[in-house]
Protein backbone atom coordinates (compact mmCIF):
# COMPACT_ATOMS: atom_id res chain seq x y z
CA UNK A 1 0.00 0.00 0.00
CA UNK A 2 3.40 2.24 -0.16
CA UNK A 3 2.59 3.85 -3.84
CA UNK A 4 -0.30 2.32 -4.81
CA UNK A 5 -1.62 4.57 -7.76
CA UNK A 6 -3.86 4.83 -10.44
CA UNK A 7 -1.99 3.24 -13.88
CA UNK A 8 -3.08 5.79 -16.61
CA UNK A 9 -3.36 3.25 -18.98
CA UNK A 10 -5.92 1.26 -17.64
CA UNK A 11 -7.40 3.42 -15.21
CA UNK A 12 -7.05 0.71 -12.33
CA UNK A 13 -4.73 0.70 -9.09
CA UNK A 14 -1.49 -0.93 -8.67
CA UNK A 15 -0.54 -3.13 -5.96
CA UNK A 16 1.98 -0.55 -4.88
CA UNK A 17 4.80 -2.67 -5.25
CA UNK A 18 7.54 -1.58 -7.70
CA UNK A 19 10.50 -3.93 -9.07
CA UNK A 20 12.93 -2.60 -11.58
CA UNK A 21 10.73 -0.02 -12.66
CA UNK A 22 7.89 -3.06 -13.51
CA UNK A 23 4.91 -2.14 -11.72
CA UNK A 24 1.66 -4.44 -11.44
CA UNK A 25 -2.18 -3.86 -11.27
CA UNK A 26 -4.42 -5.03 -8.54
CA UNK A 27 -6.93 -6.19 -10.93
CA UNK A 28 -9.85 -7.40 -8.72
CA UNK A 29 -10.91 -11.35 -9.58
CA UNK A 30 -13.55 -11.18 -11.96
CA UNK A 31 -17.22 -11.18 -10.79
CA UNK A 32 -18.47 -14.35 -12.50
CA UNK A 33 -15.70 -16.31 -11.04
CA UNK A 34 -17.11 -14.83 -7.55
CA UNK A 35 -20.41 -16.22 -9.16
CA UNK A 36 -19.61 -19.40 -9.96
CA UNK A 37 -17.97 -19.50 -6.14
CA UNK A 38 -20.72 -18.80 -4.51
CA UNK A 39 -23.11 -21.49 -6.61
CA UNK A 40 -20.91 -24.41 -6.49
CA UNK A 41 -20.54 -23.42 -2.54
CA UNK A 42 -24.43 -23.17 -2.37
CA UNK A 43 -24.98 -26.95 -4.39
CA UNK A 44 -22.12 -28.23 -2.34
CA UNK A 45 -24.44 -27.27 1.30
CA UNK A 46 -27.52 -28.81 -0.82
CA UNK A 47 -25.73 -31.96 -1.58
CA UNK A 48 -24.53 -32.28 1.96
CA UNK A 49 -28.21 -32.06 3.15
CA UNK A 50 -29.20 -34.46 0.71
CA UNK A 51 -26.57 -37.18 0.20
CA UNK A 52 -24.45 -39.13 2.59
CA UNK A 53 -21.82 -36.73 3.72
CA UNK A 54 -20.53 -35.69 7.00
CA UNK A 55 -18.62 -37.77 9.77
CA UNK A 56 -20.33 -37.64 13.22
CA UNK A 57 -17.58 -40.08 14.91
CA UNK A 58 -19.30 -42.92 14.97
CA UNK A 59 -22.10 -42.84 12.25
CA UNK A 60 -22.80 -40.24 9.50
CA UNK A 61 -25.36 -37.98 8.10
CA UNK A 62 -27.30 -40.48 6.03
CA UNK A 63 -28.86 -37.85 3.79
CA UNK A 64 -32.55 -36.88 3.03
CA UNK A 65 -32.97 -38.97 0.56
CA UNK A 66 -31.69 -41.63 1.90
CA UNK A 67 -29.51 -43.19 -0.67
CA UNK A 68 -27.05 -45.95 -1.09
CA UNK A 69 -24.91 -46.77 -3.62
CA UNK A 70 -25.05 -50.30 -2.94
CA UNK A 71 -29.18 -50.23 -2.56
CA UNK A 72 -28.94 -48.30 -5.73
CA UNK A 73 -27.11 -50.72 -7.95
CA UNK A 74 -28.90 -53.80 -6.04
CA UNK A 75 -31.92 -52.07 -7.97
CA UNK A 76 -30.59 -51.70 -11.06
CA UNK A 77 -30.10 -55.15 -11.25
CA UNK A 78 -33.16 -56.23 -10.31
CA UNK A 79 -34.91 -54.26 -12.69
CA UNK A 80 -33.09 -54.89 -15.16
CA UNK A 81 -33.35 -58.49 -14.64
CA UNK A 82 -36.83 -58.05 -13.96
CA UNK A 83 -37.23 -56.28 -17.78
CA UNK A 84 -35.73 -59.35 -19.41
CA UNK A 85 -37.91 -61.71 -17.18
CA UNK A 86 -40.32 -61.72 -20.02
CA UNK A 87 -38.52 -64.31 -21.66
CA UNK A 88 -35.48 -65.12 -18.94
CA UNK A 89 -38.56 -66.73 -17.10
CA UNK A 90 -39.55 -68.93 -20.54
CA UNK A 91 -36.48 -69.94 -20.78
CA UNK A 92 -36.17 -71.51 -17.36
CA UNK A 93 -39.02 -73.09 -17.54
CA UNK A 94 -39.41 -74.44 -20.70
CA UNK A 95 -37.28 -77.50 -22.10
CA UNK A 96 -34.65 -77.33 -24.57
CA UNK A 97 -36.61 -78.60 -27.87
CA UNK A 98 -39.16 -76.00 -27.31
CA UNK A 99 -36.66 -73.15 -27.32
CA UNK A 100 -35.16 -74.57 -30.14
CA UNK A 101 -38.53 -74.51 -31.66
CA UNK A 102 -39.45 -70.87 -31.19
CA UNK A 103 -37.66 -68.32 -32.99
CA UNK A 104 -38.32 -65.30 -30.86
CA UNK A 105 -36.34 -67.08 -27.85
CA UNK A 106 -33.69 -68.23 -30.03
CA UNK A 107 -33.36 -64.68 -30.91
CA UNK A 108 -32.86 -63.67 -27.67
CA UNK A 109 -30.43 -66.61 -27.22
CA UNK A 110 -28.42 -65.56 -29.87
CA UNK A 111 -28.09 -61.80 -28.79
CA UNK A 112 -27.18 -62.77 -25.04
CA UNK A 113 -25.48 -65.79 -25.71
CA UNK A 114 -22.71 -63.75 -27.59
CA UNK A 115 -22.03 -61.33 -25.03
CA UNK A 116 -22.37 -64.08 -22.14
CA UNK A 117 -20.26 -66.42 -23.92
CA UNK A 118 -17.67 -63.95 -24.93
CA UNK A 119 -17.21 -62.86 -21.63
CA UNK A 120 -16.99 -65.82 -19.72
CA UNK A 121 -15.51 -68.99 -22.48
CA UNK A 122 -14.54 -67.15 -25.14
CA UNK A 123 -11.13 -66.36 -23.27
CA UNK A 124 -10.37 -70.48 -23.95
CA UNK A 125 -12.72 -71.11 -26.57
CA UNK A 126 -12.53 -68.27 -28.60
CA UNK A 127 -15.32 -65.75 -29.09
CA UNK A 128 -16.52 -67.43 -32.63
CA UNK A 129 -16.39 -70.70 -30.23
CA UNK A 130 -13.28 -72.80 -32.43
CA UNK A 131 -11.26 -72.93 -29.75
CA UNK A 132 -7.40 -73.68 -29.84
CA UNK A 133 -4.89 -75.92 -28.87
CA UNK A 134 -5.91 -77.53 -25.59
CA UNK A 135 -9.17 -76.00 -26.08
CA UNK A 136 -11.65 -78.22 -28.01
CA UNK A 137 -14.18 -76.33 -30.58
CA UNK A 138 -17.08 -76.19 -29.97
CA UNK A 139 -18.18 -74.90 -33.80
CA UNK A 140 -17.01 -78.26 -35.40
CA UNK A 141 -19.29 -80.70 -34.36
CA UNK A 142 -16.95 -83.19 -32.90
CA UNK A 143 -18.24 -83.27 -28.96
CA UNK A 144 -15.79 -84.84 -26.42
CA UNK A 145 -18.99 -85.34 -24.16
CA UNK A 146 -22.08 -85.23 -26.36
CA UNK A 147 -23.43 -82.14 -28.53
CA UNK A 148 -27.23 -81.85 -27.17
CA UNK A 149 -28.62 -79.01 -24.93
CA UNK A 150 -29.04 -81.22 -22.10
CA UNK A 151 -25.39 -82.43 -22.26
CA UNK A 152 -23.62 -79.02 -22.90
CA UNK A 153 -25.74 -77.67 -19.87
CA UNK A 154 -24.87 -80.31 -17.79
CA UNK A 155 -20.84 -79.89 -18.43
CA UNK A 156 -21.05 -76.28 -18.14
CA UNK A 157 -22.36 -76.57 -14.60
CA UNK A 158 -19.57 -79.16 -12.94
CA UNK A 159 -16.70 -78.16 -15.98
CA UNK A 160 -14.67 -80.68 -17.00
CA UNK A 161 -11.57 -82.56 -14.07
CA UNK A 162 -13.14 -79.24 -11.96
CA UNK A 163 -12.76 -78.65 -8.45
CA UNK A 164 -16.94 -79.18 -8.53
CA UNK A 165 -17.45 -82.66 -6.77
CA UNK A 166 -19.83 -83.61 -9.84
CA UNK A 167 -17.15 -82.68 -12.34
CA UNK A 168 -16.65 -84.92 -15.31
CA UNK A 169 -13.50 -86.66 -15.24
CA UNK A 170 -11.29 -87.83 -18.24
CA UNK A 171 -7.21 -88.03 -18.15
CA UNK A 172 -5.21 -89.46 -21.00
CA UNK A 173 -2.32 -91.50 -19.65
CA UNK A 174 1.05 -90.98 -20.00
CA UNK A 175 1.78 -94.30 -21.93
CA UNK A 176 5.19 -93.28 -23.06
CA UNK A 177 6.17 -91.24 -19.81
CA UNK A 178 4.97 -93.60 -17.27
CA UNK A 179 6.89 -96.51 -18.91
CA UNK A 180 3.59 -98.73 -20.53
CA UNK A 181 4.93 -98.16 -24.19
CA UNK A 182 8.49 -97.96 -24.86
CA UNK A 183 9.35 -95.81 -27.95
CA UNK A 184 8.61 -97.75 -30.56
CA UNK A 185 5.54 -98.67 -29.50
CA UNK A 186 4.26 -95.03 -29.29
CA UNK A 187 5.91 -94.29 -32.51
CA UNK A 188 3.66 -97.26 -33.91
CA UNK A 189 0.43 -96.77 -32.53
CA UNK A 190 1.00 -92.85 -33.18
CA UNK A 191 0.65 -93.82 -36.90
CA UNK A 192 -2.07 -95.77 -36.57
CA UNK A 193 -4.21 -93.18 -34.68
CA UNK A 194 -3.22 -91.00 -37.29
CA UNK A 195 -4.08 -93.68 -40.09
CA UNK A 196 -8.13 -93.66 -38.70
CA UNK A 197 -8.72 -89.98 -39.80
CA UNK A 198 -7.49 -90.95 -43.71
CA UNK A 199 -4.55 -88.55 -42.75
CA UNK A 200 -1.39 -89.01 -45.57
CA UNK A 201 1.15 -91.13 -43.97
CA UNK A 202 5.08 -91.61 -44.45
CA UNK A 203 6.40 -95.03 -45.96
CA UNK A 204 8.05 -95.39 -42.51
CA UNK A 205 4.38 -94.99 -40.55
CA UNK A 206 2.69 -96.97 -43.07
CA UNK A 207 5.29 -99.74 -42.43
CA UNK A 208 4.88 -99.12 -38.32
CA UNK A 209 0.76 -99.78 -39.08
CA UNK A 210 0.46 -103.34 -38.24
CA UNK A 211 2.43 -102.84 -34.93
CA UNK A 212 -0.06 -99.86 -34.34
CA UNK A 213 -2.81 -101.82 -34.71
CA UNK A 214 -2.28 -104.29 -31.88
CA UNK A 215 -1.09 -101.77 -29.52
CA UNK A 216 -4.25 -99.92 -30.13
CA UNK A 217 -6.55 -102.82 -29.34
CA UNK A 218 -4.51 -103.99 -26.27
CA UNK A 219 -4.48 -100.16 -24.66
CA UNK A 220 -6.77 -97.59 -26.32
CA UNK A 221 -9.77 -99.40 -27.18
CA UNK A 222 -11.04 -99.24 -23.68
CA UNK A 223 -11.73 -95.08 -23.81
CA UNK A 224 -11.34 -94.29 -27.76
CA UNK A 225 -13.36 -97.95 -28.83
CA UNK A 226 -12.70 -100.76 -30.97
CA UNK A 227 -12.92 -98.42 -34.58
CA UNK A 228 -11.54 -95.41 -32.64
CA UNK A 229 -14.48 -93.52 -32.83
CA UNK A 230 -14.50 -92.08 -28.80
CA UNK A 231 -16.91 -92.99 -25.97
CA UNK A 232 -18.84 -89.96 -25.16
CA UNK A 233 -19.96 -90.96 -21.31
CA UNK A 234 -15.78 -91.23 -21.08
CA UNK A 235 -14.77 -88.06 -22.98
CA UNK A 236 -12.89 -89.90 -25.15
CA UNK A 237 -12.53 -88.39 -28.50
CA UNK A 238 -13.15 -89.64 -31.58
CA UNK A 239 -9.88 -90.04 -33.96
CA UNK A 240 -11.61 -90.78 -36.91
CA UNK A 241 -12.69 -87.11 -37.88
CA UNK A 242 -10.43 -84.39 -38.57
CA UNK A 243 -10.90 -82.46 -35.45
CA UNK A 244 -8.22 -82.51 -32.98
CA UNK A 245 -7.83 -80.45 -29.85
CA UNK A 246 -3.96 -80.92 -29.22
CA UNK A 247 -3.07 -81.29 -33.27
CA UNK A 248 -2.96 -84.48 -35.30
CA UNK A 249 0.67 -83.99 -36.78
CA UNK A 250 3.05 -87.03 -36.03
CA UNK A 251 4.81 -84.99 -32.94
CA UNK A 252 1.22 -83.45 -31.60
CA UNK A 253 0.16 -86.88 -31.45
CA UNK A 254 3.15 -88.54 -29.96
CA UNK A 255 3.29 -86.09 -27.44
CA UNK A 256 -0.15 -86.64 -26.49
CA UNK A 257 0.34 -90.45 -25.89
CA UNK A 258 3.57 -90.29 -24.59
CA UNK A 259 2.74 -87.38 -22.13
CA UNK A 260 -1.44 -87.86 -21.48
CA UNK A 261 -3.36 -85.09 -21.48
CA UNK A 262 -5.82 -83.53 -18.96
CA UNK A 263 -7.78 -80.75 -20.53
CA UNK A 264 -9.55 -78.50 -17.54
CA UNK A 265 -12.45 -77.03 -17.57
CA UNK A 266 -13.70 -74.71 -14.78
CA UNK A 267 -17.78 -75.64 -13.47
CA UNK A 268 -19.92 -72.71 -14.00
CA UNK A 269 -22.29 -73.82 -11.68
CA UNK A 270 -22.26 -70.65 -8.71
CA UNK A 271 -20.65 -68.25 -11.44
CA UNK A 272 -23.37 -68.17 -13.94
CA UNK A 273 -27.35 -68.42 -12.70
CA UNK A 274 -29.31 -71.71 -14.18
CA UNK A 275 -30.90 -69.55 -16.65
CA UNK A 276 -27.57 -68.40 -18.32
CA UNK A 277 -26.43 -71.85 -18.48
CA UNK A 278 -29.29 -73.19 -20.09
CA UNK A 279 -28.97 -70.12 -22.28
CA UNK A 280 -24.81 -70.83 -23.02
CA UNK A 281 -25.92 -74.56 -23.47
CA UNK A 282 -28.45 -73.50 -26.78
CA UNK A 283 -25.85 -70.98 -28.06
CA UNK A 284 -23.03 -73.58 -28.05
CA UNK A 285 -25.28 -75.32 -30.25
CA UNK A 286 -26.01 -72.13 -32.58
CA UNK A 287 -21.95 -71.46 -33.10
CA UNK A 288 -21.93 -74.69 -35.71
CA UNK A 289 -24.16 -72.49 -37.80
CA UNK A 290 -21.77 -69.36 -37.45
CA UNK A 291 -18.36 -71.76 -38.73
CA UNK A 292 -19.85 -73.14 -41.87
CA UNK B 1 -11.79 -10.32 4.35
CA UNK B 2 -9.83 -8.85 1.50
CA UNK B 3 -7.45 -6.85 3.88
CA UNK B 4 -7.23 -9.97 6.29
CA UNK B 5 -5.83 -12.26 2.72
CA UNK B 6 -3.78 -9.60 1.67
CA UNK B 7 -1.94 -9.78 4.61
CA UNK B 8 -2.12 -13.45 5.06
CA UNK B 9 -0.37 -13.66 1.60
CA UNK B 10 2.57 -11.82 2.52
CA UNK B 11 3.72 -13.66 5.62
CA UNK B 12 5.22 -16.83 4.03
CA UNK B 13 5.07 -19.45 7.19
CA UNK B 14 1.48 -17.96 8.18
CA UNK B 15 0.84 -18.87 4.89
CA UNK B 16 2.15 -22.40 5.03
CA UNK B 17 0.44 -22.90 7.70
CA UNK B 18 -2.71 -21.53 6.82
CA UNK B 19 -2.46 -24.50 3.68
CA UNK B 20 -1.25 -27.06 5.80
CA UNK B 21 -4.42 -26.52 8.10
CA UNK B 22 -7.04 -26.34 4.75
CA UNK B 23 -5.75 -29.63 3.72
CA UNK B 24 -5.85 -31.46 6.69
CA UNK B 25 -9.42 -30.87 6.67
CA UNK B 26 -9.69 -32.91 3.95
CA UNK B 27 -7.50 -35.63 5.58
CA UNK B 28 -9.71 -35.11 9.23
CA UNK B 29 -13.29 -34.99 7.45
CA UNK B 30 -12.40 -38.28 5.13
CA UNK B 31 -9.89 -40.49 6.17
CA UNK B 32 -10.13 -39.89 10.47
CA UNK B 33 -14.29 -41.12 10.73
CA UNK B 34 -13.04 -44.87 8.91
CA UNK B 35 -11.53 -45.94 11.79
CA UNK B 36 -14.32 -45.03 14.57
CA UNK B 37 -17.72 -46.00 11.90
CA UNK B 38 -17.48 -49.23 12.58
CA UNK B 39 -19.62 -50.25 9.52
CA UNK B 40 -16.81 -49.33 7.08
CA UNK B 41 -15.60 -52.79 7.10
CA UNK B 42 -18.02 -55.20 7.09
CA UNK B 43 -17.38 -58.56 9.23
CA UNK B 44 -15.78 -61.66 7.83
CA UNK B 45 -15.08 -64.39 10.74
CA UNK B 46 -14.22 -66.99 8.21
CA UNK B 47 -12.16 -65.30 5.72
CA UNK B 48 -8.50 -67.07 5.71
CA UNK B 49 -5.09 -65.57 5.24
CA UNK B 50 -3.00 -65.84 1.62
CA UNK B 51 -0.50 -68.36 1.87
CA UNK B 52 3.19 -68.62 1.58
CA UNK B 53 3.09 -68.85 -1.98
CA UNK B 54 0.36 -66.79 -2.53
CA UNK B 55 1.67 -64.41 -0.92
CA UNK B 56 5.03 -64.88 -2.95
CA UNK B 57 2.60 -64.54 -6.33
CA UNK B 58 0.58 -61.64 -4.59
CA UNK B 59 4.50 -60.19 -4.85
CA UNK B 60 5.15 -60.90 -8.30
CA UNK B 61 1.91 -59.71 -9.26
CA UNK B 62 3.58 -55.94 -7.65
CA UNK B 63 6.73 -56.37 -9.01
CA UNK B 64 5.40 -56.89 -12.57
CA UNK B 65 3.35 -54.15 -12.09
CA UNK B 66 -0.34 -56.03 -13.12
CA UNK B 67 -2.34 -53.38 -10.93
CA UNK B 68 -0.84 -50.44 -13.65
CA UNK B 69 -3.83 -52.45 -16.09
CA UNK B 70 -6.09 -54.75 -13.90
CA UNK B 71 -8.17 -53.16 -11.03
CA UNK B 72 -9.13 -55.41 -7.95
CA UNK B 73 -12.60 -53.35 -7.50
CA UNK B 74 -15.91 -54.51 -8.52
CA UNK B 75 -17.78 -50.97 -8.51
CA UNK B 76 -21.32 -50.51 -7.55
CA UNK B 77 -22.34 -50.14 -11.36
CA UNK B 78 -24.58 -52.51 -13.09
CA UNK B 79 -22.56 -53.57 -15.93
CA UNK B 80 -19.43 -54.64 -13.70
CA UNK B 81 -21.88 -56.42 -11.02
CA UNK B 82 -23.50 -58.31 -14.25
CA UNK B 83 -20.20 -59.03 -15.57
CA UNK B 84 -17.70 -59.82 -12.18
CA UNK B 85 -20.14 -60.67 -10.06
CA UNK B 86 -21.33 -58.90 -6.62
CA UNK B 87 -19.55 -55.62 -6.31
CA UNK B 88 -16.62 -55.67 -3.97
CA UNK B 89 -16.57 -54.96 -0.10
CA UNK B 90 -13.74 -53.51 2.04
CA UNK B 91 -13.74 -56.67 4.34
CA UNK B 92 -12.29 -59.06 1.50
CA UNK B 93 -9.17 -56.37 1.10
CA UNK B 94 -8.29 -56.68 4.52
CA UNK B 95 -5.38 -59.05 4.41
CA UNK B 96 -4.28 -57.04 1.41
CA UNK B 97 -1.23 -54.80 2.80
CA UNK B 98 -1.14 -52.60 0.82
CA UNK B 99 -4.79 -53.12 -1.30
CA UNK B 100 -4.10 -53.78 -5.09
CA UNK B 101 -7.82 -52.19 -5.62
CA UNK B 102 -6.21 -50.34 -8.88
CA UNK B 103 -8.12 -47.66 -10.65
CA UNK B 104 -6.81 -48.19 -14.31
CA UNK B 105 -8.64 -50.73 -15.99
CA UNK B 106 -7.23 -51.70 -19.47
CA UNK B 107 -7.52 -55.35 -18.79
CA UNK B 108 -10.32 -57.25 -16.79
CA UNK B 109 -11.28 -56.54 -13.54
CA UNK B 110 -9.76 -59.78 -11.31
CA UNK B 111 -11.51 -59.33 -8.44
CA UNK B 112 -13.30 -62.76 -8.75
CA UNK B 113 -10.99 -64.51 -10.99
CA UNK B 114 -10.43 -67.27 -8.79
CA UNK B 115 -11.71 -70.37 -10.31
CA UNK B 116 -12.67 -68.47 -13.62
CA UNK B 117 -9.99 -70.34 -15.74
CA UNK B 118 -8.04 -73.09 -15.96
CA UNK B 119 -4.47 -73.29 -14.37
CA UNK B 120 -3.05 -74.22 -17.70
CA UNK B 121 -5.15 -71.38 -19.13
CA UNK B 122 -3.61 -68.97 -17.03
CA UNK B 123 0.05 -70.53 -18.11
CA UNK B 124 -0.55 -70.41 -21.60
CA UNK B 125 -2.24 -66.79 -21.47
CA UNK B 126 1.01 -65.63 -19.20
CA UNK B 127 3.52 -67.48 -21.29
CA UNK B 128 1.86 -65.58 -24.61
CA UNK B 129 -1.29 -63.89 -23.93
CA UNK B 130 -1.73 -63.43 -27.44
CA UNK B 131 -1.81 -67.58 -28.25
CA UNK B 132 -5.52 -67.95 -26.22
CA UNK B 133 -6.67 -64.21 -26.75
CA UNK B 134 -6.02 -62.70 -30.04
CA UNK B 135 -6.63 -59.28 -29.82
CA UNK B 136 -4.84 -58.62 -26.28
CA UNK B 137 -2.55 -56.24 -25.71
CA UNK B 138 -1.10 -57.68 -22.36
CA UNK B 139 2.93 -58.06 -22.67
CA UNK B 140 4.50 -61.68 -22.36
CA UNK B 141 5.82 -63.15 -18.73
CA UNK B 142 6.83 -66.18 -20.06
CA UNK B 143 10.31 -66.34 -17.59
CA UNK B 144 7.87 -66.23 -14.84
CA UNK B 145 7.95 -70.21 -15.99
CA UNK B 146 11.95 -70.69 -16.59
CA UNK B 147 12.54 -68.78 -12.74
CA UNK B 148 12.97 -70.48 -9.85
CA UNK B 149 10.83 -69.36 -6.75
CA UNK B 150 12.49 -67.75 -4.19
CA UNK B 151 11.02 -69.35 -1.00
CA UNK B 152 13.85 -68.95 1.17
CA UNK B 153 12.42 -65.37 2.73
CA UNK B 154 8.68 -66.20 2.76
CA UNK B 155 8.53 -66.70 6.61
CA UNK B 156 9.85 -63.53 6.89
CA UNK B 157 7.34 -61.91 4.45
CA UNK B 158 5.06 -64.07 6.49
CA UNK B 159 5.97 -61.82 9.83
CA UNK B 160 6.21 -58.60 8.29
CA UNK B 161 2.61 -58.92 7.12
CA UNK B 162 1.81 -60.19 10.78
CA UNK B 163 3.22 -56.83 12.10
CA UNK B 164 0.39 -54.79 9.98
CA UNK B 165 -1.96 -56.67 11.41
CA UNK B 166 -2.75 -60.29 9.06
CA UNK B 167 -3.26 -62.66 11.63
CA UNK B 168 -0.41 -65.44 10.62
CA UNK B 169 0.63 -68.17 13.25
CA UNK B 170 3.95 -68.97 14.79
CA UNK B 171 3.44 -72.30 12.69
CA UNK B 172 2.20 -70.61 9.57
CA UNK B 173 5.44 -68.90 9.83
CA UNK B 174 7.64 -71.57 10.22
CA UNK B 175 6.46 -73.50 7.86
CA UNK B 176 6.48 -70.79 5.07
CA UNK B 177 9.01 -72.20 2.77
CA UNK B 178 7.57 -75.80 3.09
CA UNK B 179 3.88 -74.61 2.95
CA UNK B 180 4.88 -73.01 -0.46
CA UNK B 181 6.48 -76.20 -1.92
CA UNK B 182 3.88 -78.02 -0.50
CA UNK B 183 0.96 -76.28 -2.30
CA UNK B 184 2.44 -76.70 -5.66
CA UNK B 185 3.59 -80.59 -5.26
CA UNK B 186 0.49 -82.02 -4.37
CA UNK B 187 2.82 -85.65 -4.14
CA UNK B 188 4.90 -84.27 -2.07
CA UNK B 189 4.76 -84.90 1.76
CA UNK B 190 4.72 -80.95 2.15
CA UNK B 191 1.47 -81.22 0.52
CA UNK B 192 -0.57 -82.23 4.01
CA UNK B 193 0.49 -79.36 6.46
CA UNK B 194 -0.93 -76.73 4.11
CA UNK B 195 -4.55 -77.43 4.08
CA UNK B 196 -4.07 -78.40 8.03
CA UNK B 197 -2.92 -74.73 8.21
CA UNK B 198 -4.95 -72.33 5.77
CA UNK B 199 -8.63 -74.79 5.83
CA UNK B 200 -8.50 -77.88 3.57
CA UNK B 201 -10.51 -76.15 0.45
CA UNK B 202 -7.00 -74.47 -0.15
CA UNK B 203 -5.85 -75.00 -4.01
CA UNK B 204 -2.93 -77.64 -3.99
CA UNK B 205 -1.85 -78.25 -6.43
CA UNK B 206 1.13 -77.78 -9.52
CA UNK B 207 -0.20 -74.70 -10.69
CA UNK B 208 2.48 -74.34 -13.73
CA UNK B 209 1.66 -78.06 -14.63
CA UNK B 210 5.30 -78.96 -13.49
CA UNK B 211 4.48 -80.79 -9.97
CA UNK B 212 8.60 -81.25 -9.27
CA UNK B 213 9.71 -77.84 -9.48
CA UNK B 214 8.31 -74.41 -8.05
CA UNK B 215 8.61 -71.88 -10.43
CA UNK B 216 7.32 -68.33 -10.30
CA UNK B 217 4.60 -69.24 -12.84
CA UNK B 218 2.84 -71.56 -9.70
CA UNK B 219 3.02 -68.34 -7.09
CA UNK B 220 1.54 -65.85 -9.73
CA UNK B 221 -1.18 -68.50 -10.17
CA UNK B 222 -2.17 -69.75 -7.27
CA UNK B 223 -2.49 -65.97 -6.52
CA UNK B 224 -5.12 -65.47 -9.56
CA UNK B 225 -6.77 -68.82 -8.57
CA UNK B 226 -7.54 -67.61 -4.68
CA UNK B 227 -9.10 -63.76 -5.99
CA UNK B 228 -12.41 -63.67 -4.95
CA UNK B 229 -12.49 -66.82 -2.87
CA UNK B 230 -10.96 -65.91 0.49
CA UNK B 231 -14.59 -64.73 2.11
CA UNK B 232 -17.81 -65.37 0.35
CA UNK B 233 -18.93 -62.33 2.56
CA UNK B 234 -19.94 -60.41 -0.66
CA UNK B 235 -22.00 -62.94 -2.07
CA UNK B 236 -24.05 -62.58 1.17
CA UNK B 237 -24.07 -59.20 1.32
CA UNK B 238 -25.92 -59.01 -2.05
CA UNK B 239 -28.17 -61.38 -0.96
CA UNK B 240 -28.99 -59.77 2.06
CA UNK B 241 -29.47 -55.95 0.17
CA UNK B 242 -31.69 -57.78 -2.87
CA UNK B 243 -34.05 -58.26 0.28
Amino acid sequence: MDHAERDPVTGRMTTGHEWNGIEELDTPVPRVVLFFLAAATLFAIGYWLLMPAWPLGWTYTKGLLGIDQRQVVTQQVQEAAAERASWTSRIEQTSFAEIAADPALMRHVRDTGRTLFADNCGVCHGTDGKGGPGYPNLASGAWLWGGDPETIAQTIRVGINSTSKDTRAAQMLAFGRDGVLDRAQVLAVTAYARSLSGQTLLEAEQARLPAGKEVFAANCVACHGTEGKGMRDLGAPDLTDTVWTYGGDAQSVYASIHSGRQGHMPHWEGRLSAAEIKLLALYVGTLKEGAR
Amino acid sequence: MPNFHRKLERSAIGFVLAIIGVSAIGGFVEIAPLFTIQETVEKAPDMRVYTPLETAGRNIYIREGCYACHSQMIRTLRDEVERYGPYSLAVESQYDKPMLWGSKRTGPDLARVGGKYSDQWHVAHLINPRAVVPQSVMPKYGWLMRTELNTADLGQHLAAQRKLGVPYTETQIANASADAYGQASPDSPYAGGVGERYGEATNVRAFDGEPGRLTEMDALVAYLQVLGKLTDAAHKQTAATGK
